[in-house]
């Protein structure tokens, strides 16, 4: 069963001039097709201005196709009657995040999604309480989002669209504000939810650490998708990679190096201690 | 020094002030503020007192955190009291110099004005240090939920209450960091004349607006995101519900009421300490 | 020019339930055309301590010299040493408000009193120092890309003409390219200029390829001080206060332990490929 499947999926909107008249149109997305199975990890990587957070707008009906159409668990993202349906079903969690949360207490932002969808209050309660256990912040509950770190504040966001219980989760850049603690965070609480809630998970990213564990990933440039492969396939096309202006690891970039400086060493290795292995059997 | 200000904000704290219901709150710090400005005695001030010292101490909201909300209106407060000072005639004259008079009477008026003054500012900003601002939006929408037949948005309007409310520390410290880095640019806000602080205050206000479109813009997002389409249908986490405490607290401040009033209105004689 | 901090101790709103201290006894000295990096977890006091540097904030004790000369003496000229040295601030584009990019970048040096011409002719030459496309100059700064606003921001304090200058995180938020992009155009200028760069970041990497020299801090103290490789090497003690050695680093630590004959204090890919490299040829 697909949790989301696009077919020719295309976003164009009007260039303006300083006026405002129409001077031409862009195209952010560009006859995408794409298939994420329920259940699994998925990462987008791609450029600034690659197409891929309008990708990911579409999942969540926050923007809806010119051109093509994207499915949501079967549902057309098009059709009006179906779009809270879609929202609730495809959670989003966004870059910045201070400009997602609503509450001023973190338990009542939490609660906010339910309370939007009708929720009976008891349940509202439970709901919120098991969704900041599985991100770590029930103890922050009673907390003021703004005096937590940018770390914290991703988490209560996530808990935030877990508290729908939506069968796919999109995260938009979620880290791209955080320090290195604060990105291991947010990717521990979603390899968490991962494991416990089985829901499936749509990473944008440009960090390329984050995306070793999925099970595809798609890499996007000038709205098409020009790269689609597991972690292993991608990271072995270096070159390829950073023709698109991303980058690979470090131990990958190192083992490349050394294969360049003649060691045969296999391509696309993604974690330090496959290297050091790697190595040792070349002794 | 932006920071320093603490009127609207909220300060958690466990204490039976904090617990009722935010329609309480607003109806009695409301009756509280009639109370000031139905009697004009000294009996009736130190009713008052009394009454806004204990809901003080019962609140746990720590006195010197009340004092510093203070800061914003002592202009105004030092304006008042000059003003009346100076231009109130009557009773016996107690100084006289040059132009100024200062008469009994206008003592008498400056002091009560100034009393008057704080204590609303206290009365009200205790309210919000009691109550999350959520809370008080709530509080606000359920007590206003009449005015929803005669077309205005309630629901719409606390929501953006509740919304500002968030916003404001983030866009004060967002103020700061623009300041400071006009500032590295060698910006210059402390001297010149009115003009000229005026248009140095263009390299911040222009940032802080972009800033606070695409917050709005972003934040419109995440609430459709989740799911917001308005009240409607909308359920409450934290429905309001009067409890025993409730009806106790508009007892207590009813009674207040009543006695001030009588105060104001049947108490002829004068305490004057002067 | 160097700038020296002496025993600076920094409290955030003393004698209130936010009382913070913040600085803890810096001390150290920054020569002229040094490549600092500043590393450090978030609340650390790392933009506290860069802050002192061009005396947006005063020390609660302490002193700062800059070119040995005390900045808190009576009659410092404080806007002065705010044009030589030049403060990035992170996410520099939310600072940027002209109507056009070549207007925005001449805002500082406007502020220092130069003519029209000057300042234009200022600004032209960082702008291109930065590698920031002339067909934009006319354009508004809101239109640009997240890569290019950072670039006229960064301008906008180079047309000052800083003798150092201080980044706090400059590559926060952009993509893998941009981020290089940048930090190459700040080495470019620290090599063409002799520039005094004093660099704060969140990636080890960066800071380890990049500059010559590291401080550390830690809860507001200065907690390490050296070359990279004497820094990394203390990679455990880093790890215990939030922050990690480079990847590389502890490739060549796993190497060593496994036997290789290999010295693990490399810190980038190019010295730990030469010593792997070295460690096969041998």
């Amino acid at each position: 069963m697909e949790m989301i499947h696009a077919e020719k999926l295309v976003y164009e909107y009007d260039k303006r001039d300083e006026e405002g008249n129409v001077i031409g149109t862009n195209r952010a997305i560009d006859g995408v097709d794409i298939d994420i199975p329920q259940g699994s990890f998925v990462a987008v990587l791609g450029h600034n201005g690659s197409g891929k957070s309008t990708l990911a707008k579409h999942m969540n009906a926050i923007l809806v196709p010119t051109g093509g159409t994207i499915w949501v668990d079967g549902m057309d993202t098009k059709d009006p009657d179906e779009l809270w349906n879609v929202r609730q079903t495809a959670g989003m969690v966004f870059q910045n995040p201070d400009n997602q949360i609503i509450g001023t207490v973190v338990e009542e932002d939490v609660g906010f999604g339910p309370e939007n969808l009708g929720v009976p209050t008891d349940e509202i309660w439970k709901r919120v309480e098991d969704s900041l256990r599985s991100v770590g912040m029930l103890e922050y509950r009673k907390a003021s989002p703004n005096k937590l770190s940018g770390g914290q504040k991703q988490r209560v966001a996530i808990a935030g669209v877990i508290a729908m219980e939506p069968k796919c989760i999109v995260l938009d850049e979620p880290t791209a504000m955080l320090d290195p603690n604060g990105r291991k965070e947010v990717i521990r609480a979603v390899e968490t939810l991962r494991a416990e809630k089985n829901v499936t998970v749509i990473l944008i990213t440009h960090y390329m650490e984050e995306v070793i564990d999925a099970d595809q990933v798609f890499v996007m440039d000038g709205g098409h998708i020009v790269m689609h492969g597991t972690p292993r396939e991608i990271f072995s096309r270096v070159d390829e990679l950073k023709s698109y202006r991303m980058d690979v690891p470090q131990v990958t970039m190192l083992a490349e190096e050394l294969r360049k400086r003649g060691l045969d060493l296999p391509r696309g290795i993604l974690r330090r201690e496959e290297l050091v292995e790697a190595l040792c059997r070349l002794r | 020094m932006i920071r320093d200000i603490t009127i609207g904000q909220y300060y958690p704290a466990e204490s039976v002030i904090h617990r009722l219901d935010p329609r309480v709150k607003i109806v009695c710090t409301l009756l509280f503020l009639v109370s000031l400005f139905i009697q004009n005695s000294v009996l009736g001030y130190g009713l008052a007192t009394i009454f806004l010292v204990c809901v003080i101490r019962i609140s746990r909201v720590p006195f010197k955190f009340i004092v510093k909300g203070l800061k914003p209106v002592v202009i105004l407060l030092l304006f008042t009291v000059v003003m009346n000072l100076f231009l109130t005639r009557g009773g016996e004259t107690l100084v006289h110099f040059w132009i100024f008079t200062i008469t009994e009477s206008g003592l008498r008026t400056s002091v009560l004005m100034a009393v008057r003054l704080i204590y609303l500012v206290i009365g009200s900003s205790l309210m919000t240090f009691t109550t999350s601002p959520n809370g008080l939006t709530d509080g606000l929408e359920k007590l206003l939920h009449p005015l929803n037949r005669v077309n205005v948005p309630v629901h719409e309007v606390a929501m953006m209450m509740s919304i500002a409310l968030r916003f404001i520390p983030i866009l004060l410290e967002e103020t700061d960091k623009i300041m400071k880095a006009q500032m590295a640019r060698g910006a210059d806000f402390e001297s010149g004349n009115i003009i000229q602080r005026a248009k140095a205050m263009i390299p911040i206000l222009v940032p802080l607006f972009v800033s606070a479109f695409r917050r709005a813009n972003d934040l419109a997002m995440a609430m459709e995101a989740r799911c917001y389409h308005g009240g409607e249908g909308r359920t409450k986490m934290k429905p309001l519900k009067y409890r025993a405490r409730d009806r106790w607290a508009y007892a207590v401040t009813l009674l207040y009421l009543v006695l001030i009033f009588a105060v104001g209105r049947f108490v002829s004689f004068r305490l004057w300490i002067f | 020019m160097s700038i020296a901090l002496e025993h600076v101790n920094y409290i955030y709103s003393p004698g209130t339930a936010y009382e913070k201290h913040a600085l803890k006894d810096v001390s150290f000295e920054i020569g002229q055309g040094q490549f600092v990096g500043i590393i450090g977890h978030t609340g650390s006091g790392k933009s506290t301590l860069i802050q002192h540097l061009n005396g947006l904030i005063r020390a609660t004790s302490g002193k700062v010299l800059y070119d040995g000369q005390n900045i808190y003496d009576e009659g410092y000229d404080m806007r002065k040493l705010r044009s030589q040295v030049g403060l990035v601030f992170q996410y520099p584009e939310y600072q940027l408000f002209e109507a056009d990019v070549l207007s925005d970048v001449c805002f500082g040096p406007k502020n220092q009193g130069l003519s029209q011409e000057e300042c234009e002719k200022n600004a032209r030459e960082a702008l291109e120092l930065v590698g920031f496309p002339e067909k934009y100059y006319r354009q508004s700064p809101f239109e640009l890309s997240g890569g290019q606003k950072r670039r006229a921001a960064i301008a906008g304090i180079l047309a000052m003409h800083p003798k150092v200058l201080v980044l706090d995180e400059p590559t926060a938020g952009l993509d893998p390219k941009g981020r290089d992009e940048i930090l190459d155009q700040i080495e470019h200028l620290h090599r063409e200029t002799g520039m005094t760069v004093v660099l704060v970041s969140h990636s080890m990497e960066d800071i380890a390829k990049y500059v010559e020299r590291i401080i550390v801090m830690n809860r507001g103290e200065k907690m390490l001080d050296g070359t990279p490789r004497e820094v990394f090497a203390h990679y455990r003690e880093l790890e215990k206060v939030g922050l990690a050695a480079p990847q590389v680093t502890y490739v060549m630590h796993d190497l060593k332990e496994r036997g290789f004959p290999v010295s693990a204090d490399a810190t980038t890919i190019e010295e730990a490929a030469d010593e792997i490299m070295r460690s096969f040829h041998d």
